[in-house]
């Protein structure tokens, strides 16, 4: 069972970056007035951000982890190690940490490595990054993470146009002999891989003419295999089904208890996931921020992009034991607590 | 407790502003009451993983046509 903690790794920054331009729901041409009012209410998005063509996930992680390494007055020589998170990297190859580890000038001689994962990426890039830190001793380390899922949407695919938004975030993690362990567990279930997928342009089924080809799915879905597909109803149950027994199952093993933890930040799947999920856990209101009302579904970037938009003062200034939660694409779930100890965290950043 | 068929019309009614109470009944063609969508299937889906502890999948739902076959379904994986 991947269920273990990492000592001696500190989060010393967090920075999230979204795009200027603002898309609301209520503007959703494609469905009926009374489809938008219901869009907003049960899927919790009224407005997302979406990039201009040619901005990518690793623009907005750039942006952030700048703001986080002239905050934190780090020399970009200490770091050691950079974890690239996303389902939207810039080029099919080369992989894009690479390019980030230049264009932020790290030195040649720090790792980069990138991570495939949606939804659940954020709980496994720290849990990658801080047991790599531990364990080859590194220093310091930046994880970047995000997606532009706006890209890969179709318009006239109800399922899923009004869901996501795009954001790219960045994580200063450091070393630090005093730090309280992270506690992980870590799951999957590849059996249910077709839930959420993009068919086409991968190396299974390569680009080719009929993949632009747009299919009517169901009333008000029309996309192509180019497209991301979202089946709703097996996203749910499964959410519903495997979320609770990994929290259960991590608060069990780190002898932690969900009362003393001061906030719960789920992955920011829908309302109507995040809410039941919340009452399964009987969870007060007050503990469960949303950040999904202003920027969406997020894919990897919607935990962190939740603690800058809705605790950063918070963050900046108490000591917090937060409990993350992360599930989707993949399938793909795990559950992180992390103690948060005045952590430098700017204010959201437009770009 | 054995479970109650018109309990669970009445958590439909909560959980949807838009039913008239007590319109709908157990012989209901569920798609008919109102307008019916993917989203609504969510809804009551999530009503009942909350207030049964049941799931029901989007093959339950195609199966079914009226209130009572969902309520049968419920009842058949209903455990204390």
């Amino acid at each position: 069972m991947a269920t273990f903690s990492v000592p001696g790794i500190k989060v010393s920054g967090l920075a999230a970056c979204v795009p200027r331009k603002e898309v609301s729901n209520y503007d959703y041409r494609w469905v009926t007035a009374k489809e938008r009012e219901q869009l907003v209410k049960t899927i919790g998005v009224e407005k997302r951000r979406h990039v201009e063509k040619g901005t990518t996930t690793s623009d907005m992680c750039q942006k952030a982890a700048q703001s986080l390494l002239e905050g934190l007055q780090w020399n970009t020589t200490e770091i050691e190690l950079l974890i690239f998170v996303s389902q939207t990297r810039d080029y099919l190859i080369p992989q894009t940490s690479n390019i980030l580890q230049h264009k932020l000038g790290l030195p040649t001689t720090a790792i980069a490595l990138d991570i495939s994962l949606g939804c659940s990426g954020y709980v496994y890039g720290l849990a990658v990054a801080s047991a790599m830190m531990n364990s080859f001793g590194l220093s310091k380390a930046l994880l970047l993470v995000g997606d532009i899922s706006s890209l890969n949407s179709a318009y006239r695919d109800k399922s899923t146009y009004p869901l996501f938004g795009d954001a790219g975030t960045a994580t200063a993690l450091e070393r630090f002999e005093d730090a309280p362990l992270m506690h992980f567990s870590l799951e999957g279930d590849g059996s249910g891989y077709k839930a959420i997928m993009i068919p086409d342009g991968g190396m299974r089924h390569i680009v080719s003419k009929k993949s632009f080809e747009y299919k009517k799915i169901a009333p008000g879905i029309y996309r192509t295999p180019l497209h991301i597909a979202l089946d709703g109803i097996e996203v749910f149950n499964f959410s519903l089904r495997e979320v609770v027994p990994n929290i259960n199952k991590l608060l069990a093993f780190s002898g932690q208890d969900l009362a003393t933890v001061d906030y719960i930040i789920f992955h920011q799947a829908n309302r109507l996931i995040n809410e039941t999920l919340r009452k399964m856990l009987k969870i007060p209101k007050e503990k469960v921020p949303y950040s999904l009302y202003k920027f969406g579904n997020t894919s990897s970037a919607s935990i962190p992009l939740t603690i800058v938009s809705e605790l950063r003062n918070h963050v900046q200034q108490d000591d917090l034991l937060l409990l993350l939660s992360a599930f989707g694409i993949g399938l793909s779930w795990a559950t992180a607590t992390v103690e948060f100890h005045k952590v430098f965290c700017p204010e959201l950043i437009e770009l | 407790m054995a479970l109650n068929i018109d309990d669970f019309i009445k958590k439909i009614e909560d959980e949807f502003d838009e039913l008239e109470p007590g319109k709908l009944k157990p012989e209901s063609a569920f798609r008919q009451m109102f307008d019916w969508n993917s989203i609504n299937a969510l809804v009551l889906i999530a009503m009942v993983k909350t207030e049964y502890n049941v799931t029901i999948n989007a093959d339950d739902l195609t199966k079914s046509k009226t209130v009572k076959d969902i309520f049968k379904i419920i009842e058949s994986r209903y455990h204390e």
